[in-house]
């Protein structure tokens, strides 16, 4: 079963690296690109680290993947998506929602169980070490990511006219 | 129990892929997300040999690696709006003179 799930979510995983250099629009790369760190994501859950599975999936496939997404509109080099619907998208909207649905109650047969799998990591020991062993760096961190945030706004800040 | 050896081959098909992208693209943005991927792939074989050494730290850093590529991520989009505001393109044969 676990191997069967490593080679469905690599293959996807590599699909969407190669959909994302192969396609010309740059809104559908980044698009690619979530896909790719879903599977990612998955892939962290097979390892045993399933919070490292969560970050992945709401860091990069979440908050950086929605600031890619926000430039390509600023910059919008080319004409945008095309509005026009096509049958098949509601067709995969379906599926994909039946997806999550069977998803979901599984995950919510297994929360119920409360059991984790073998050898996996739990957020609770992560966070004893980012607390204790890890303290000075993840401070530093904060300050980190302090700057990223005032250096962006003053980069992006419009200058007024001297 | 899957091998760690097939987790760093992915990993290693995805780094290759991701420097591949970053050479083949024209575009900035689109280079960033190469380099994503190839960060992405760092961390991948950061958790599988984690995994196969029982080395709980390894999960700290990785975290660590998404928060400053998140950093990262913030001020490399913010210089490309500003590029993209001074030259009108993103292209990066069009950035040939080093004074803005």
């Amino acid at each position: 079963m676990a191997i069967f799930l490593f080679f469905l979510l690599s293959t996807v995983c590599v699909g969407a690296v190669l959909g994302m250099i192969i396609s010309k629009n740059q809104a559908y790369s980044a698009l690619f690109l979530v896909l790719a760190f879903v599977c990612l994501g998955g892939l962290f859950g097979l390892l045993g680290a399933p919070f490292m599975a969560v970050v992945q999936i709401i860091i990069y496939a979440g908050a950086i993947m929605v600031l890619f997404i926000f430039v390509i509109m600023m910059i919008n080099l080319r004409q945008g998506l095309s509005p026009e619907k096509k049958k098949w998208t509601i067709a995969l909207s379906l599926v994909l929602a039946l997806v999550l649905l069977l998803e979901l109650i599984l995950a919510a047969k297994g929360a119920s169980l409360g059991q984790s799998p073998e050898g996996s990591v739990s957020p609770k020991e992560i966070g004893q070490l980012l607390f204790t062993k890890y303290l000075y760096p993840f401070e530093i961190t904060s300050i980190l990511i302090i700057a990223a945030l005032v250096g962006a706004i003053v980069l992006v800040k419009k200058r007024e006219k001297e | 129990m899957i091998p760690a050896g097939y987790f760093l081959l992915l990993s290693i098909i995805l780094f290759v892929l991701g420097i591949i992208a970053f050479f083949v693209k024209r575009d900035l943005i689109t280079q960033f997300m190469a380099v994503e991927i190839m960060l992405n792939a760092a961390n991948l074989a950061f958790i599988a040999l984690a995994k196969s050494h029982h080395f709980v730290d390894a999960q700290v850093i990785v975290f660590f690696i998404i928060t400053v590529a998140a950093a990262e991520a913030a001020i490399g989009l913010a210089i490309i709006l500003l590029i993209f505001r001074q030259k009108k393109s993103i292209k990066t044969e069009e950035m040939s003179s080093m004074k803005g």
